[in-house]
């Protein structure tokens, strides 16, 4: 009989090992399911991971994989810190929304007007859009004990309703002869999240994601309330007796992630989409979720998770449009992969060993 | 990404990088908005492609994607195929017209449809179907056949589209029933079936026995079926699976002519940017089979009416219209102009209640 | 405006069936997450149900058989969670939300043929005379089968938990499992029992949306239930009576909202449209101050270390 035998430290060489292990097993069951499809395996996988990066088009791609992994990573790296600590917030995907909603309601505000300070306040909005939604569960939950889990998940469905609410209503374009949707913020100056350099698909928001990564880094190494946050998660006990104040860790926590989740709503609706709609949100804040996982709660890991995410997106658009491959295989494909991560994850903090006869 | 860089020069160690490949052939690709299984919208514009394939046959190469949000992912999907050669690009829904133009912009010999939109340049169409004209007839029959004179409604978002169906249909079922009135559900979603189910359940609970949906799943069809005196129509395909009854007739997209003869413009040089909004005349817009469940007599008037529509005789917004609260809005013999009609925002005299805003 | 056209029994009556896959769903979870796993994966499960029973319905025109397949389809799926789960030790959460891009993803595949395709109806139970019974009748005796089934399911839950040896060792594997591990029982075999238990209830609650209450195919049809149904096991704080409750209070709102913007109550709708959440959350808060808490093992891996 095979038995797992609890490493005593995570494996180094396995956490490394392993990314790549699952990538590969990917690859061949996917590619099973693309011949199934009757499509040619090697191609199919080939075009997803290969022509983003270095295909012929990659000049085009490559940037995209930041424009469409930044929201991700800014989103997962919050979202991390408040797992850590065993603060449950699902609900970041309401916290995007409502941080686009007032980020680009305030660069409306003063729509016309040219002025440089317009920007940074729907910076501001955009953070405090998202931190006012997560401080409801944060709130609740401090005051009454309420589940976050639950509070945060359901304020998402209100966050859509009120997204529709105002793409029909407070936030419709006066010139858009009465069709759904903001002005486009893409077309004015003073409230546009435009790329840096042009083409490089660097915008405000991938910067933030990138410092956002180092902060987390920093936090989490280097700073007592980092320590407090790991210490809450891994022996609730011991952070009682350190001192910890759950209240306040809680709320840190949920207003951090909800802040993060809210820059990412309001860069992307000042930049890449330009406007509110009713289907502004794409599922940004459940994914996010997958890469925080994925990067194993690690700034680092999520900075690559969230590339690897982008990537299989991207890859599997041009698969579909170059094969015809159905979206939805692209998904199961997506599925798999993750499947894979998680499984082949067992091998960092398990060793495989044959049982002896001893058995206790 | 340590792994991709390696698998990445794995590929190339095997040779597997590909390009586009340039050939005669006309590139289209397709944009759609939701998956070609949605049995709907995205569905029918599919069948739309599907036709152009039929047509061209090896002349004509298709391509797509489905389910692609809209926003910064369309405007990727978009470019993709601009640079893997597409010739023509149809996007179908109203939310890729931004995305739509800022790509255009870049890839100027690229001819660019956008459905449902009012943008246009130099390289883009737009194109929408005068779906109002088929609620004129449905309006017609749904007066006709109501017993209980509540006619129930359920709309998806209040958006011109779903309001000047509502205007339409209100005004054709009050002509040849001056006591009808309507019941408007507002789902608040494009697309969730169960919930539609739950509309149309509530309508007949309250009396409506006639429903018609601006929502495409076959929920409501059910509904009535169960219910069993309660007549509804089909919804962007024919839902003929439910005829004769409930389901009495129907309203069906019919893109294919279109995209057919936008594809043989660009195979032949002679596409220009237009903007098309084609009813029943071009065929865009389908009255599917008047079952027998239908009295003769109104079939006969349906398809009158139906007939007057294609001759172009007869416009479902003909004056003396008078707006909800009251206004005039067109004097005697005067039709609708389409600006205001693409833009509808207000509800005809006689509708109760608000739109949402 | 006319309040006088909301029938109150034909609404109790509608709130029945809109709660329902709720409900099975639900049920489900909840003994999961009482054995201490938590899978986020209803939502995945429950649409591949609704396929499996819509196909197998449609092939054999039994909705019995299809919903029979739903159960299998779904329990089929979480075996897939338990194996990232209980064999290869892999985090829960992560788990159940791949479980969901899987499982939509993969139920379009199999659907792909069944567009547009009625399946054969159930058809609801009618027994003379105690049907017909006036508000009773309607609400208590006129619905389709399954519509028990998931009442029945609730209290064979609340027995099993309550008053078996079977429930207590359940228990015993949520709240400690390194206890109930030092007690001798099987605490894997346990929980990949109620993992399967769950994905059967939730495949039952996707055919239900899928062969009763739409009925039709359409890919990502159950549209979010899935969610709602992980929700309301902690709104019943781990009770099955009150997660019936829960789905009832939920579906009625819904179910409410409807028929108020269809009398034409003066209420914004995206107000009301909203109100389900809402509601729910202002029930949490005010049921939170019952401390019966969630199973202590929740989400926690169990590894057996000697």
């Amino acid at each position: 009989m095979i038995v797992l035998e609890k490493r005593p430290q995570p494996s180094k060489a396995w956490s490394y090992a392993t990314p790549l292990v699952a990538v590969l097993a990917t690859m061949v069951f996917g590619g099973l399911l693309f011949a199934i499809l009757g499509k040619n395996p090697v191609e199919a996988i080939g075009t997803i991971f290969w022509e983003p990066l270095f295909g012929e088009f990659a000049f085009y791609y490559r940037p995209q994989l930041l424009v469409k992994g930044a929201p991700l990573v800014l989103i997962a790296i919050g979202l991390s810190l408040g797992f850590r600590a065993g603060i449950w917030n699902i609900g970041a995907e309401g916290q995007y929304i409502m941080g686009a909603i007032f980020g680009a309601g305030a660069g409306l505000a003063f729509y016309p007007l040219d002025a440089f300070y317009i920007f940074p306040i729907m910076v501001i909005a955009g953070a405090f859009g998202g931190w006012l939604w997560a401080m409801i569960p944060a709130f609740l939950k401090v005051r009454f004990g309420t589940n976050e889990i639950l509070v945060s998940l359901m304020l998402v469905y209100v966050a859509e309703q009120m997204l529709a609410s105002v793409s029909l209503g407070l936030l419709k374009n006066p010139e858009g002869f009465g069709f759904p949707g903001s002005r486009n913020l893409q077309s004015y100056d003073s409230a546009h999240n435009a790329e840096l350099i042009a083409g490089s698909g660097m915008h405000w928001g991938v910067v933030t994601a990138l410092i956002a990564v180092i902060f987390s880094y920093v936090l989490l190494n280097r700073h007592m309330l980092g320590f407090h946050i790991r210490l809450t998660g891994e022996a609730p006990r011991a952070a009682k007796f350190a001192g910890v104040n759950p209240a306040r860790l809680i709320l840190f926590c949920l207003g951090l992630s909800g802040a993060l989740a809210g820059l990412a709503g309001m860069f992307e609706v000042s930049g890449p989409s330009g406007v509110v709609s009713i289907d502004f949100n794409v599922g940004y804040g459940f994914t996010a979720i997958i890469v925080a996982f994925l990067g194993r709660l690690h700034p680092v890991g999520i900075l690559l998770a969230g590339g690897l995410m982008a990537l299989t997106y991207i890859g599997g658009e041009i698969a579909q449009s170059q094969l015809g491959l159905p979206a939805a295989a692209i998904q199961v494909f997506q599925g798999m992969l993750l499947f894979f991560l998680l499984a082949f994850d067992l091998l960092t903090n398990y060793r495989i060993r044959a049982a002896r006869s001893e058995v206790a | 990404m340590k792994f991709t860089t390696l698998l990445a020069s794995a590929a190339m160690a095997l040779g597997l990088a590909s390009g586009a490949m340039a050939d005669e052939k006309t590139k289209v690709g397709f944009v759609y908005v939701g998956p070609v299984g949605d049995g709907g919208w995205t569905y029918e514009h599919n069948k739309g492609r599907l036709a152009v394939e039929e047509e061209f046959g090896d002349k004509v190469e298709t391509v797509f994607v489905e389910s692609v949000p809209e926003g910064p992912d369309a405007e990727r999907v978009m470019t993709q195929m601009a640079l893997e050669g597409a010739d023509l690009i149809f996007t179908t829904s109203f939310g890729y017209m931004d995305p739509t133009i800022n790509v255009a912009k870049k890839f100027p010999n690229v001819k660019f449809e956008h459905a449902t939109g009012y943008k246009t340049a130099e390289n883009v169409s737009v194109y929408s179907a005068r779906f109002y004209e088929g609620r004129a007839v449905q309006g017609h029959i749904a007066g006709k056949m109501t017993k209980s004179n509540i006619i129930g409604y359920i709309g998806s978002y209040p958006i011109p589209e779903v309001i000047r169906g509502i205007n339409s249909a209100y005004l054709h079922a009050k002509a040849v029933n001056p006591d009808v009135e309507f019941k408007i559900i507002w789902a608040y979603t494009w697309f969730d079936p169960a919930k539609e189910a739950d509309a149309a359940t509530v309508l007949i609970e309250q009396g409506a026995d006639v429903i018609l949906q601006h929502t495409d799943s076959t929920a409501p069809q059910a509904a009535a079926q169960e219910a069993g005196n309660v007549v509804t129509f089909g919804q962007a395909s024919d839902m003929s699976e439910y005829a004769p009854f409930p389901r009495v007739s129907s309203i069906i997209d019919d893109w294919a002519p279109y995209y057919i003869a936008r594809t043989k413009a660009v195979m032949d040089g002679t596409w220009e940017s237009a903007n098309t909004w084609d009813g029943i005349r071009e065929g865009m817009v389908a009255i599917g089979e008047i079952s027998d469940a239908v009295p003769a007599d109104v079939k006969e008037e349906a398809l009158a009416l139906k007939a007057a529509m294609a001759a172009g005789e007869y416009h479902p917004f003909t004056g003396p219209i008078k707006k909800q609260d009251g206004s005039d809005w067109l004097a005697d013999g005067e039709t609708a102009d389409d600006g205001t009609l693409a833009g509808m925002n207000f509800y005809v005299e006689g509708l109760e209640g608000e739109i949402p805003q | 405006m006319d309040l006088g056209e909301i029938n109150p029994v034909l609404l109790v009556a509608s709130l029945m069936v809109a709660a329902t896959p709720l409900l099975l769903a639900a049920i489900g979870e909840l003994v999961v997450e009482k054995a201490g796993v938590l899978n986020l994966g209803v939502e995945g499960m429950m649409i591949v149900g609704a396929i499996s029973g819509f196909a197998i319905s449609v092939e054999t025109g039994s909705p019995w058989l299809g919903f029979i397949a739903a159960a299998i389809g779904g329990a089929v799926l979480s075996l897939l969670f338990v194996v990232l789960t209980q064999v290869a030790l892999a985090n829960q959460v992560a788990s159940g939300l791949a479980l969901t891009l899987f499982g939509l993803g993969f139920s379009a595949l199999m659907g792909q043929s069944y567009v547009g395709v009625k399946p054969p109806s159930m058809g609801d139970i009618h027994i003379p005379v105690i049907s017909d019974i006036p508000v009773i009748g309607p609400i208590l005796f006129q619905h389709d089968p399954i519509l028990y089934v998931g009442i029945a399911l609730t209290a064979a839950v609340w027995a099993t938990l309550k008053y078996t040896r079977v429930g207590l060792i359940l228990r015993a594997v949520g709240e400690n499992h390194d206890a109930a591990h030092a007690l001798g029982y099987k605490v894997i075999k346990i929980r990949v029992m109620a993992i399967l238990f769950g994905g059967a209830c939730a495949g039952l609650g996707g055919a239900y949306i899928s062969l009763i209450r739409v009925p039709q195919w359409t890919e990502g049809m159950t549209a979010g239930v899935g969610w709602i149904a992980l929700a309301l096991v902690v709104f019943a704080s781990w009770k099955p009576w009150r997660a019936l409750l829960g789905a009832y209070l939920f579906g009625g709102i819904t179910v409410l909202q409807l028929n108020l913007q269809a009398a034409g109550v003066a209420i914004p709708v995206e107000y009301l449209a909203m109100s389900p959440y809402i509601i729910t959350i202002l029930v949490l808060v005010i049921l939170s101050a019952d401390k019966s808490s969630a199973p202590a093992s929740l989400g926690r891996t169990f590894h057996a270390s000697h």
